[in-house]
């Protein structure tokens, strides 16, 4: 083994000698520029991929200067966490309690997916398997529009047609409502789950389709016996991103959702969620005040529950490839 | 088994069989025949369309884009394109295809996927099957203990021994065997030809190979394609003699050429 390697490093140490005999001048020249190339390019992309982890980092790090004072010295994290009751202005009764907006959130959120879930991945497999390839391209393009339009607009169709719609459909005074926002979000994040869960089909091997195909499998046998369970990771991962979309979405639901501090008991109950508390109240709190550092520990929680879920479905799809 | 009057003795029947990809003719008509219980081999140098033409029986051919298929082929004197239900038909054709492809399912939902696609349920019904299925294809011993494992996981020669399990669990009156041998190694590859042996007595089986000796070994006739045409297709006896009626198929058995 020894004596091997020596070999080998002595015919390599021959060869380089020769080759630099045979290639002198320009080419030898050139071939130091390209290792030079090389590592440079290796560092910008290390750069990269340290940045990603820096600024998540920084983003943390900074949230959490704002509203540091406040949070490990004063706030009641129990009445925070705990309370409904949200006046963050009050002259004589000041209270901080944001079970309201989490209960806001998380209804809208869930809702959204509830009606979501189903139409983006339905659409993607329809678009992936069932459909031709002309009404394909067409059916992406819309797709991919229907995600660039900005949530301000989104916040407005909320406002001018979904809201007489839903006071007109289930005859209910107000359609500024959970059900509201559930839709806009809903209606927001079927773009990505389309798109996304389209590529995981895709990415599903034919060999598989036409094992499947051959073992007398129906084109339905053949999407949810092999290309669902094939592209689980993939179509998870596209339930995720919409998830995230909804839950950090702020524009459309402050405008779409009633701006209630509201425990909502029916879809069509007003609410008001925590990222749109931020949104409207940071304008007009005193920089460094309570209230100010209270929106900014509404920051960290938000911030929170994006970590757990990423890392939620992170175990989750762990779970499944261990199989 | 149903035979109707113009197909006496012929489990499959091929008239004719044109097959072009876009503007290429691949299979440029052929006619032959393949008998009940008999195992029928198909050898001949890639690209001649050995693959294409099973793919034409079973009618998975339908799902490359831009194929046209022109004559006949037969089941139990039974034009395929007028079958009622294509998905039938193709349970009554076990396939093995050259590159195993282990469905991204446990062991035994992949052995177990034809019979629930055909409609069977009972737990009972299904793990006998299994297991007879898996015992054929010379797997279900290294297998028993984890058959609720990934059938992806498994290396090629066993997922390869998994198709052929797979091939057998829909009880296939025709068994396909394309290449089946490509990734297996020559013992489990011996176990194999010997269940086909047996296998005979119950299905007839169309094998497509590489391996010349593997057709004069296992084979009552075979058949020399060559570039989308039928050069001979006659007894082994024949074809594997001295004297076959084309001196390409000399050649190409005695590995002159090919």
């Amino acid at each position: 083994m020894g004596d091997g390697a020596i070999d080998l490093a002595a015919a390599a140490a021959e060869r380089r000698q020769r080759a630099s005999v045979v290639a002198r001048g320009a080419a030898s020249r050139r071939r130091r520029w390209e290792l030079v190339g090389e590592s440079a390019l290796e560092w910008l992309i290390r750069l990269c991929g340290v940045s990603a982890i820096v600024f998540v980092f920084g983003i943390f790090f900074f949230v959490l200067r704002e509203g540091a004072g406040f949070l490990f010295h004063g706030l009641n994290l129990r009445q925070f966490l705990f309370s409904t009751e949200w006046y963050p202005t009050s002259q004589s009764n000041v209270r901080y309690g944001v079970l309201a907006l989490i209960v806001g959130t998380f209804s809208v959120t869930t809702l959204a997916m509830l009606i979501a879930v189903p139409f983006g991945l339905g659409a993607a497999v329809f678009v992936s398997e069932f459909c031709s390839r002309r009404m394909r391209e067409g059916l992406k393009i819309v797709i991919e529009l229907l995600a660039a339009i900005p949530s301000v607009v989104w916040g407005f169709i909320g406002l001018g047609v979904l809201n007489p719609l839903i006071q007109k459909v289930f005859r209910v005074p107000v359609g500024l409502n959970v059900l509201n926002g559930a839709l806009l979000l809903a209606l927001m994040s079927v773009p990505i789950m389309v798109s996304i869960g389209e590529d995981a089909l895709k990415a599903v091997p034919d060999s598989y389709r036409e094992a499947a195909l051959a073992l007398g499998a129906t084109r339905w046998q053949i999407v949810y016996r092999v290309l669902l369970p094939a592209a689980k990771n993939g179509l998870l991962a596209a339930v995720l991103l919409g998830v995230g979309r909804a839950v950090g979405e702020t524009m459309a639901v402050l405008m779409a959702t009633g701006h209630a501090v509201n425990i909502p008991h029916s879809p069509f109950d007003p609410v008001r969620t925590l990222t749109a508390t931020i949104a409207a109240e940071l304008g007009e709190a005193a920089a460094g005040s309570q209230h100010y550092q209270v929106l900014f520990i509404i920051g960290i929680l938000l911030f929170s529950i994006t970590f757990v879920v990423n890392f939620t479905a992170d175990l989750v799809v762990k779970g499944i490839r261990k199989r | 088994m149903v035979m109707t009057a113009d197909s006496p003795g012929k489990k499959i029947e091929v008239d004719g069989l044109r097959l072009r990809y876009g503007a290429k003719e691949v299979i440029h008509g052929i006619s032959f025949h393949v008998e009940p219980h008999e195992i029928f081999a198909i050898i001949g140098p890639a690209q001649s369309g050995k693959t294409s033409l099973l793919r034409c029986i079973n009618r998975t051919i339908e799902f490359t884009a831009g194929t046209r298929v022109g004559g006949k082929v037969l089941v139990d004197g039974e034009d395929v394109q007028q079958v009622k239900s294509v998905y039938e038909l193709r349970r009554r054709i076990g396939m093995v295809a050259p590159l195993p492809v282990g469905l991204p399912l446990s062991i035994y939902d992949n052995v177990a996927f034809a019979p629930r696609a055909a409609g069977v349920r009972g737990k009972d019904d299904l793990d006998g099957l299994i297991e007879r299925c898996l015992r054929q294809a010379a797997l279900w011993d290294e297998v028993k203990d984890r058959l609720d494992s990934l059938g992806t996981k498994l290396s090629g020669g066993q997922q390869q021994r998994l198709t052929i399990a797979r091939a057998l669990s829909h009880q296939p009156e025709v068994l396909c065997l394309d290449e089946f041998s490509i990734a297996i190694d020559p013992v489990t590859t011996m176990r194999i030809e010997d269940v086909l042996k047996e296998l005979k007595n119950e299905m007839t089986i169309i094998l497509v190979t590489n391996l010349v000796q593997q057709a004069r070994r296992l084979a009552s006739r075979t058949m020399f394609l060559w570039n989308g045409n039928i050069v001979e297709v006659d007894r082994n006896e024949v074809i594997f003699s001295d004297a076959p009626a084309s001196k390409h198929t000399l050649d190409y058995v005695n590995g002159i050429f090919g």
